[in-house]
């Protein structure tokens, strides 16, 4: 029966062109346009880091002033060097990284080779382990070679291609803001977005931006010669220096610290180490406000950051407006396009068929509507998908139809037509028989 | 017009007639809504910055030694001087809209409190002219006072220092800023001079307050100073771009030279939006042509259905102009039912956006607005299958089917 619904359906869209390709553009532009806003929503709310994600925790404290002006009562998003410095030291996590960003002017290590600002982030020894970053080449620098102060460094992929044409550069050395660094590793394609570690990422692109050109050990970074900014620099207090580009500042939040535990055990016991923490720097007179810290895991801390732009949800939002508004606009077309069929329901009717039947064949008609215009909507939401690309925002690099929101396209379309023709057809199913017949 | 068989007759069809008012309610909502963003988004990308924007161009130098670096400065403000078409030349720490906010929260008293950030900046000799600030009260700095200043852990050492308007009036309501104090960190400044507003350096985060919210400081040469303002005539802008990258590249073997115009550095910071801009007006235009396409196709219909008794009221008398005007009046009484609701739910969407997304309030004259808008578009989707009613022969009344 299925079959023959097919074929009628198809005969019935192809003797009122005009109308049947109305409503197929109708879908296919209500299609198009929130796809290529949902495909964007879903990879910017996406896990950056699904392996990972249920085990990195963002350790947060507050050593603010008691009384600050609009001051909210979450504690600041980075640390101030010395707190980072003791949580670092604090023993209780098996993993823990400590880390900043800026950029620096790197050459290599021969004469009049020339200098060029690189991004770069500024770590210690666990970063690469515990965020699973791949090696091509050599290893991640030794927790001892952190506490050496070694001018050490990692390559990204793309600045080994740039800098020694994708060979194995491990022990060539770089001139990095006037001192020598040897390389001792090359990671390989890795760049989750969003950029959790750093969603202010001072190197342009804050949650989208992409992974830095090379990773340098934090304590060395941190006594290089050269100032390029400490990451995004939070300071507060009428204190001479503060707003100072001194990054050990008592007043100056920046440095962002990762975790990784692995057990609710764990958990329990560092949330419960921070707040021990907090009271001993409370005791000592260095935190001003009773102990306020923050565990929260990778996942929950980029819902707390808001990483997916507002503008982008709104834009969702409008994205289903305008497919509502196309539904809506189906609705009308196929209760006009299933009435004008009332003299031919008529005759289905009186011969036997079932209201029920009727219902069916005009549903199977909306089907292929459906169906076309979803087919049709695809290169829509890819065209539309290609033109976010083409903007000049972080996030639109990430703008690319995989199958999964293929498949939901097409589903989407399916129901929207499915949702929209169930009305229409039960009107056509109604159709009272002796009038129509009569008539004829 | 005879409006009353209209209304019997959409009571007849009632329910194709109540899509059309929802659709075009909705259309109408959506539209007010992004026209409404578009407009604000729009005055964003033309707030107005008290720097001659055409004339400057900016040279960007990293990666010389810092101690080395302000030894260097006059040497290639020298040689930028040089370049043809050049009038005038600076160093400065940074630049609005340079997205690298160096903000300080000023207040009038010592203790004072604020919650305004004001972008810094400081300047070498020379810099009111190569910014082109626009001087409305006082005087600029002196030479003496440029040559008495510099940063220390970026705080002026200077003791005076330029306000703009805005400021002026929000720290010194109905009163005169000059000679006024300015503190900040336990250090104060006197206020020499009122410029007119210039943007912040980070102006769509930094708040209504922060947006025209800027200290300038004098300052000797100093190795912060990592950008080099050129004024020239507009015309000349790219081709000093370019010359000016090749003479302090020269000059600076080791440094990474870059420039680019401030016109440029304006587009870069608004690119988001201008983008977002674009993103909504595509969204209308696809929603204003779906509305199209559903009176098209449910007009067509009706026209299509009523074939006959048009035939008859032609036969009786009725001319193309009545038939014409009979569906372009329905679609009036449609749309105008549309356009009631319509306004309805455009105000409550602009409340909920205003509770969830900090969105303002909407003018009044949108909402009439968006109705005409639709009103227009009702008229121009209803000509075609109107005209095509109007185009049935009187003799169909005598044909049955």
């Amino acid at each position: 029966m299925f079959g023959y619904y097919l074929d009628l359906a198809l005969r019935s869209l192809r003797r009122n062109k005009v109308l049947s390709a109305l409503m197929m553009l109708a879908i296919a532009l209500g299609i198009g346009a929130s796809i290529t806003m949902l495909t964007v929503l879903h990879n910017l709310s996406g896990n950056p880091l699904p392996q990972r994600s249920g085990v990195l925790f963002h350790p947060q404290v507050d050593p603010r002033p008691a009384n600050l002006p609009g001051a909210s009562k979450e504690p600041p998003d980075g640390l101030t060097y010395l707190d980072a410095v003791n949580l670092y030291q604090l023993g209780i996590a098996p993993r823990r990284a400590v880390m900043s960003a800026n950029w620096l002017p790197t050459r290599l290590d021969a004469p009049d080779s020339p200098l060029a600002m690189r991004t770069d982030r500024a770590t210690t020894a666990d970063f690469f382990a515990m965020f699973d970053v791949p090696f091509v080449y050599g290893s991640a620098w030794s927790a001892q070679d952190d506490a050496n102060h070694a001018q050490v460094v990692v390559l990204s992929k793309a600045l080994n291609q740039k800098l020694f044409g994708g060979a194995d550069s491990v022990g060539k050395t770089l001139v990095i803001a006037t001192k020598t660094f040897r390389v001792v590793g090359v990671i390989g394609d890795w760049n989750p977005q969003p950029h959790f570690y750093d969603v202010d990422d001072v190197n342009d692109g804050g949650a989208f931006a992409d992974a830095e050109q090379m990773y340098l050990p934090f304590f060395t970074w941190l006594n290089l010669p050269q100032d390029y900014g400490y990451g995004p620099m939070r300071c507060w207090g009428n204190d001479p220096n503060a707003g100072g580009h001194d990054p050990k500042a008592k007043q100056c939040t920046w440095a962002q610290f990762w975790v990784e535990l692995d057990t609710a055990a764990q958990v329990d016991s560092y949330r419960s180490a921070l707040k021990q923490y907090s009271e001993q720097q409370h005791q000592l007179g260095r935190f001003q406000r009773a102990p306020n810290v923050r565990l929260r895991g990778l996942l929950d801390w980029l819902d707390y950051k808001h990483v997916v732009p507002v503008t982008v949800r709104m834009q969702t939002w409008i994205a289903f407006g305008v497919l509502l508004i196309c539904m809506i606009n189906t609705v009308g077309l196929m209760v006009a396009k299933f009435l004008r069929k009332s003299g031919e329901i008529g005759v289905r009717r009186a011969l036997g068929a079932s209201g029920r039947a009727v219902f069916l064949q005009c549903l199977v008609e909306a089907g292929v509507v459906g169906v076309a215009g979803g087919l049709l909507g695809l290169p829509l939401a890819w065209i539309g998908l290609w033109m976010v690309r083409q903007q000049p925002v972080s996030f639109a690099a990430s703008a690319h139809l995989d199958l999964s929101m293929l498949g939901a396209a097409l589903l989407l379309a399916l129901l929207a037509t499915l949702g929209a023709g169930v009305w229409p057809a039960w009107r056509a199913s109604r159709v009272a028989p002796a009038l129509q017949v009569k008539s004829l | 017009m005879e409006i009353r068989p209209i209304f019997s007759s959409l009571r007849r069809h009632r329910i194709p007639a109540l899509l059309i008012v929802l659709e075009i309610a909705l259309a109408c909502a959506v539209l007010c809504n992004a026209v409404f963003m578009i407009g604000q988004r729009m005055a964003n990308i033309h707030w107005p910055n008290g720097i001659d924007e055409a004339g400057i161009s900016v040279i960007t130098v990293n990666g010389t030694d810092a101690k080395l670096a302000a030894s260097n400065i006059p040497r290639d403000l020298a040689a930028l001087r040089g370049v043809a078409g050049v009038t005038a030349a600076a160093a400065v720490t940074s630049m609005p809209l340079d997205q690298s906010p160096a903000l300080t929260g000023f207040t009038t008293t010592p203790d004072g409190k604020t919650t305004v950030n004001t972008s810094v900046y400081f300047m070498g000799r020379g810099g009111e002219q190569a910014l082109g600030l626009h001087l409305l009260q006082g005087r600029f700095f002196n030479a003496e006072e440029y040559a008495d200043s510099g940063l220390k852990d970026f705080q002026s050492t200077a003791h005076v220092a330029l306000v703009t308007a805005s400021d002026a009036k929000r720290l010194w309501p109905g009163k005169d800023a000059l000679g006024k104090q300015l503190y900040a960190n336990g250090k104060s400044w006197t206020v020499v001079g009122v410029v007119s507003d210039v943007l912040a350096m980070d102006p769509t985060t930094s708040g209504p307050g922060g947006r025209y919210s800027s200290v300038f400081y004098p300052s000797q040469p100093d190795g912060m100073m990592g950008n080099y303002v050129v004024r020239s005539a507009p015309q000349d802008r790219d081709r000093i771009v370019r010359e000016a990258v090749q003479t302090i590249s020269a000059l600076n073997p080791g440094a990474v030279v870059e420039g680019k115009t401030y016109a440029r550095m304006r587009s870069d910071y608004f690119a988001n939006t201008s983008s977002m801009v674009w993103m909504l007006v595509l969204v209308c235009a696809v929603m204003l042509a779906v509305t199209v396409f559903g009176i098209v196709g449910l007009t067509s219909f009706w026209v299509g259905q009523r074939r006959r008794q048009i035939g008859i009221r032609r036969a009786v008398g009725a001319t193309r102009g009545h038939i014409l005007h009979y569906f372009q009046t329905e679609n009036f009484l449609l749309s105008t039912g549309g356009v009631v609701v319509g306004m309805l739910l455009a105000f409550g969407i602009n409340l909920y956006l205003m509770q969830h997304y900090a969105m303002t309030r909407m003018p009044w004259y949108y909402l009439p607005g968006g109705a005409v808008a639709l009103w227009l578009i009702g008229q121009l989707a209803v000509l075609g299958p109107a005209l095509r009613a109007a185009a049935v022969p009187p003799v169909v009344a005598t044909r049955s089917v």
